[in-house]
């Protein structure tokens, strides 16, 4: 472990174990073209959704080639969301994400109301998205969830594989 | 939500596919957006779909025509929709 104190974030009010995810409708970006898709469309299975910080930050770089890594795009639909354009998820998933779709929210209104928002010091009028990791079922039902509380955070991959062996199985 | 029978695919701030929304939105036309990127060679769907890489290009599921071109789509458009149309 690093022997400096990681940045705590503050307590947020976050779409928790439990609750339906709430439905929003923003460009999906897929290898080939977007379109605007509501989610409640998208999720028709077993789901992983995945905040990450804006493509090109090394967080999304690291959290993509984990997704492939792990092959969880084989086992469940992976839909990620971030601030950036959907000219930069095609570019993010040129390289990296095979079989992820990912929403583009650039003023950030998915990610405040999933209660993920993060000011990032020194990028003013930025709002990004803390790294948050929802697996739902096919009613958006939220099965097991994940929200960073300290910057930088990872997801837990180990915890991830459970959770989807646990709802698939 | 059911899905629109009329797919678009469009270049961000491409004339000729805003000429197409236009006609669009004239009959009253339900449809959806795919965007595509300005690079050709990013654009094998619409290869795909249409045989070419322009755009715009549209698929009408209602009457299983695909189409580029716009003026060759406003034709058909208007044709099939428009006052006096099949």
């Amino acid at each position: 472990m690093v022997d400096f104190d990681v940045v705590s974030l503050p307590e947020t009010d976050h779409v928790a174990e439990g609750d339906t995810a709430p439905d929003f409708t923003r460009p999906l970006v897929n290898d080939e073209y977007w379109e605007d898709r509501a989610l409640a469309d998208a999720v028709d299975g077993p789901t992983l959704l995945l905040f990450h910080p804006m493509d090109g930050a090394f967080q999304g770089t690291y959290l993509y080639n984990t997704v492939d890594d792990h092959g969880w795009a084989a086992d469940v639909d992976v839909l990620g969301v971030s601030i950036s354009t959907p000219y930069a998820h095609k570019r993010l998933l040129a390289d990296r994400g095979d079989g992820v779709r990912v929403f583009s929210d650039p003023g950030a209104g998915v990610i405040e109301e999933y209660g993920l928002a993060h000011d990032i010091d020194g990028m003013t009028g930025v709002t990004e998205s803390r790294p948050a990791v929802f697996l739902l079922d096919a009613d958006r039902t939220v099965e097991y969830a994940w929200v960073a509380d300290e910057h930088p955070a990872f997801p837990d991959a180990e915890a991830i594989d459970d959770a989807v062996a646990d709802l698939v199985d | 939500m059911s899905e629109p029978q009329i797919t678009l695919y469009r270049l961000q701030a491409c004339p000729f596919c805003e000429r197409v929304v236009r006609t669009l939105n004239e009959l009253d036309l339900e449809y959806r957006s795919r965007y595509v990127e300005p690079m050709h060679s990013e654009r094998n769907v619409v290869k795909r779909v249409s045989g070419a890489r322009s755009v715009p290009a549209i698929v009408d599921r209602e009457t299983g025509v695909t189409m580029s071109e716009s003026a060759n789509i406003v034709e058909y458009l208007n044709g099939t929709y428009g006052e006096g149309g099949a």
